[in-house]
């Protein structure tokens, strides 16, 4: 116990560490004046002027159009997969529905996957598609947060900055070199890194064993720091070869955390309110520590229906105990904990146990942190998704004192109130009615795994999980049908831009503003008071929304595991 | 074009997607070939200089034979070898292409079982495997069995078991290699893996090594003789 507590601390404390450095960075990254020579020659061959700038609108534009034509060129890609070189397995294209379904996760950073990466993809999808929707997914959401962030920080302004100078400047000085690195070192802790797509080998009791190897270490690298989560393999981060050591296990941790976190302090840093900048950050980690310290009891504390079969699941010198099924010895019930709060809250969405076979409250973290969608959260949107809560806390509290809600010396109205109002909402519509839907489809029982509570929150989980962009899933559900992959490819969509555009528009109105001074009716914003303020509005808001669904998963099927009650 | 509008932000301006389909286009182009190719292949340069055995796949040889991979667990059932955890990858069934089947440790598709909790499924599965766990290492029926044994791991590929697990094991598989009890204790406790800066990882096993460790110590290269 005392191990785990002191690796908790130790990991908590490396990563504030980290979020000051990457802030740093991040900050000069958005605000440097110069152009490097790589950057000045793509600008030339895009035909783009760096000097431009740009509104919000056509910012978002810039956006949109460019992942939209970077989502169908994955898609004629992997539809195309059977044409295509470095294939050597022969492995065909996938049918329309899932490569619909694959182009829109990884372009929206979702990375859900209905497909299993050994038998679906060749080593080229694998680098050519997968590989670079990653990078540019990751890289439109940091682009959003430093146009986002910029709008905040302006004043009388039309503009958030350049949409092409931010992207080529975050994918070149951040993205590119620092998973060049980690993958280097991923490598060195056994990961494989090869062309070749297969080894062979004979067991020592004499069977043959297919090992499929290919480019993993550079697939990892981004999929963790770009908040990604997509699998090389079916099974995740759960394979050895994609998570081989307890180290790597906490480096992937550690890329997840990094972005999320740094960019509260790049936002401090680049409005000069380094306070205001701490006050996000402890958001984040007071939510983050809750949902840990949940997990990490309801896994250690085993399953009691396997207690009775006399399943020995107490933590001891010679193992590590705990509910074992669907999890890797490697990692046992502490670091798994850890991965589970890490990648839901940052929603990347890998993984590094089987989510589906959690204990209930196990299972309730992720999909509870994935419905918040701003304990840390993805690369740039995280952020986003939480100034979007800190605007709804200062209206609610302008309005119990009846003065005008202000934030960071910007009077917030009905316009900015809408368009918080609609990013707010379309998570919840988008969740709960998809899986309203799911749950009257005469279909969806042939996909389900569990039956139950357990087989509602297989399907909730889906939609939460497509929704917050995060794409984990309770692995047991069948997702790969037209009906789940055309509506969770729909679903992704949705969750992604309709959080994305209007806070955009909200940046650019706010950037449009006068700053004033602080007055004396003025809600100080940079206080604890404030962050605890912000915490209990994210659970209200956010959680009260989802608990009646999440009664009729998660909490019942705890009610009914503690009077014995199962299901074939 | 760095003159100040002064039209609501909110307002469509002119122009809005003016000259944004060339980058549009050539930045697909572009960015996949650099973070889709060149990155990985650079990256797969680098790494099989600096690392060329990990970058294969950490792949050990016995005799000039490839034997497996360390990282990847593989399926023992002789009962003079260490068994690893259960494993529910599935394989397409030979009888019948549109099935599958359980086929464990098939490296070629990773896969757990996604059995919740209160699964009758599960419960079923580890009491059968409790049961062959116990008469195999010649436990007392009653006997309480190390988690580890009974359940199925993530990736279906395992490498480890506990050392709990293992220790169990050494007491069954003594007798049958004509090793004295000690010498496989010690064998286990040598080959336990411990946590990373004592913090990070849980102590375990790695099957694979151990039964090449326990090959090269006694009767290497023939298969041992079953004793029923």
């Amino acid at each position: 116990m005392l191990t785990v507590l002191l690796e908790f601390a130790l990991v908590l404390v490396l990563m504030t560490g980290l979020a000051v450095l990457m802030g740093r960075w991040l900050s000069r990254v958005f605000s440097h004046p110069g152009h490097a020579l790589p950057e000045r020659l793509t600008y030339r061959l895009l035909g783009v002027d760096p000097r431009e700038t740009m509104g919000w609108a056509r910012y978002g534009s810039a956006l949109l159009l460019s992942n939209g034509a970077m989502m169908l060129f994955g898609y004629l890609l992997l539809r195309l997969q059977g044409s295509l070189p470095i294939n050597p397995l022969g492995l065909a294209a996938q049918t329309p529905d899932l490569a619909f379904n694959t182009a829109a996760s990884f372009i929206t950073n979702t990375n859900w996957q209905a497909y299993s990466g050994e038998t679906s993809l060749s080593n080229f999808s694998q680098m050519a598609v997968i590989t670079f929707l990653m990078f540019v997914g990751a890289t439109s959401g940091v682009v959003a947060a430093a146009g986002f962030i910029r709008g905040l920080s302006r004043s009388s302004a039309t503009d958030i900055g350049n949409y092409w100078v931010d992207f080529t400047r975050i994918l070149y000085r951040v993205m590119l070199p620092l998973c060049f690195v980690m993958a280097l070192v991923y490598v060195w802790q056994g990961m494989p890194q090869t062309f070749a797509s297969q080894a062979l080998a004979t067991t020592l009791e004499g069977a043959r064993q297919q090992l499929i190897v290919g480019a993993v270490a550079s697939f990892e690298s981004i999929k963790h720091i770009g908040t990604n989560g997509g699998g090389f393999f079916s099974m995740n981060a759960a394979h050895p070869f994609e998570n081989p050591t307890p180290l790597t296990n906490i480096l992937h941790i550690f890329s997840m955390l990094l972005i999320p976190s740094a960019l509260t302090y790049a936002f401090g840093s680049l409005l000069a309110r380094r306070r205001q900048g701490w006050v996000f950050f402890g958001t984040f980690l007071v939510m983050f520590i809750g949902f840990l310290a949940v997990v990490y009891f309801a896994e250690q504390g085993g399953n009691p229906l396997l207690t009775q079969l006399g399943v020995d699941q107490l933590l001891s010198a010679t193992q590590s105990g705990g509910n074992m099924e669907g999890k890797e010895l490697r990692f046992g019930i502490a670091d798994t904990s850890l991965f589970i709060a890490t990648t839901t809250g940052a929603t990347t969405g890998s993984v590094n146990a089987m989510h589906d076979s959690l204990m209930p409250m196990g299972g309730f973290v992720p999909m509870a942190q994935m419905m918040l969608n701003c304990v840390f959260g993805g690369d740039g949107v995280g952020f986003i998704n939480l100034i979007q809560y800190a605007l709804l806390t200062v209206f609610l509290v302008g309005m119990m004192i009846g003065r005008t809600p202000e934030f960071l010396g910007k009077r917030i109205e009905a316009r900015e109130m809408k368009l918080v109002m609609l990013s707010v909402l379309a998570h919840p519509i988008c969740i709960l009615g998809f899986t309203a839907l799911a749950a009257l489809w005469p279909g969806t029982l042939d996909s389900l795994n569990n039956v139950g509570p357990h087989g509602f929150s297989e399907v909730l989980y889906a939609y939460t999980s497509g929704t917050a962009n995060n794409g984990s899933a309770f692995a047991g559900l069948n997702a790969n049908t037209p009906f789940f992959n055309t509506t969770l490819g729909f679903a992704m969509l949705l969750g992604r831009f309709f959080t994305l555009l209007p806070m955009l528009a909200v940046a650019g109105s706010l950037a449009f503003k006068k700053t004033t001074p602080a007055g004396a009716g003025t809600i100080p914003t940079a206080t604890p008071l404030f962050m605890f303020l912000v915490v209990f509005v994210v659970l209200v808001v956010g959680g009260l929304t989802f608990l009646p669904a999440l009664a009729l998963g998660p909490v019942v099927e705890q009610l009914q595991l503690l009077s014995g009650q199962t299901y074939k | 074009m760095t003159t100040r509008i002064s039209t609501p932000p909110l307002a469509v301006t002119q122009g809005l997607f003016r000259g944004l389909w060339r980058p549009v286009l050539v930045s697909s182009v572009l960015f996949m070939l650099l973070t889709g190719l060149a990155y990985p292949a650079l990256t797969t340069l680098v790494a099989n200089l600096l690392f060329p055995f990990q970058a294969q796949g950490s792949l050990l040889e016995r005799d000039g034979q490839v034997v497996g991979s360390v990282l990847i667990g593989q399926a023992f059932s002789r009962p003079e070898y260490f068994q690893a955890r259960p494993s529910v990858t599935q394989s397409v069934d030979p009888n019948d292409a549109s099935k599958t089947v359980t086929t464990p440790y098939n490296a070629g598709l990773s896969g757990a079982s996604n059995l919740g909790p209160t699964s009758q499924r599960l419960l079923d599965a580890v009491k059968e495997r409790a049961e062959a766990y116990r008469a195999l290492n010649g436990l007392d029926p009653q006997a309480a069995v190390p988690v580890d044994a009974v359940t199925a791991s993530a990736s279906g590929l395992d490498p480890h078991i506990s050392v709990a697990n293992a220790l169990i094991q050494a007491r069954r598989v003594a007798p049958l290699r004509h090793l004295p009890e000690d010498a496989l204790l010690t064998l286990v406790r040598a080959s336990t893996e411990t946590r990373t800066f004592g913090l990070l990882g849980e102590p375990r096993v790695n099957v694979l090594q151990l039964n090449l460790a326990l090959d090269a110590l006694a009767t290497p290269h023939q298969p041992p003789v079953v004793t029923e």
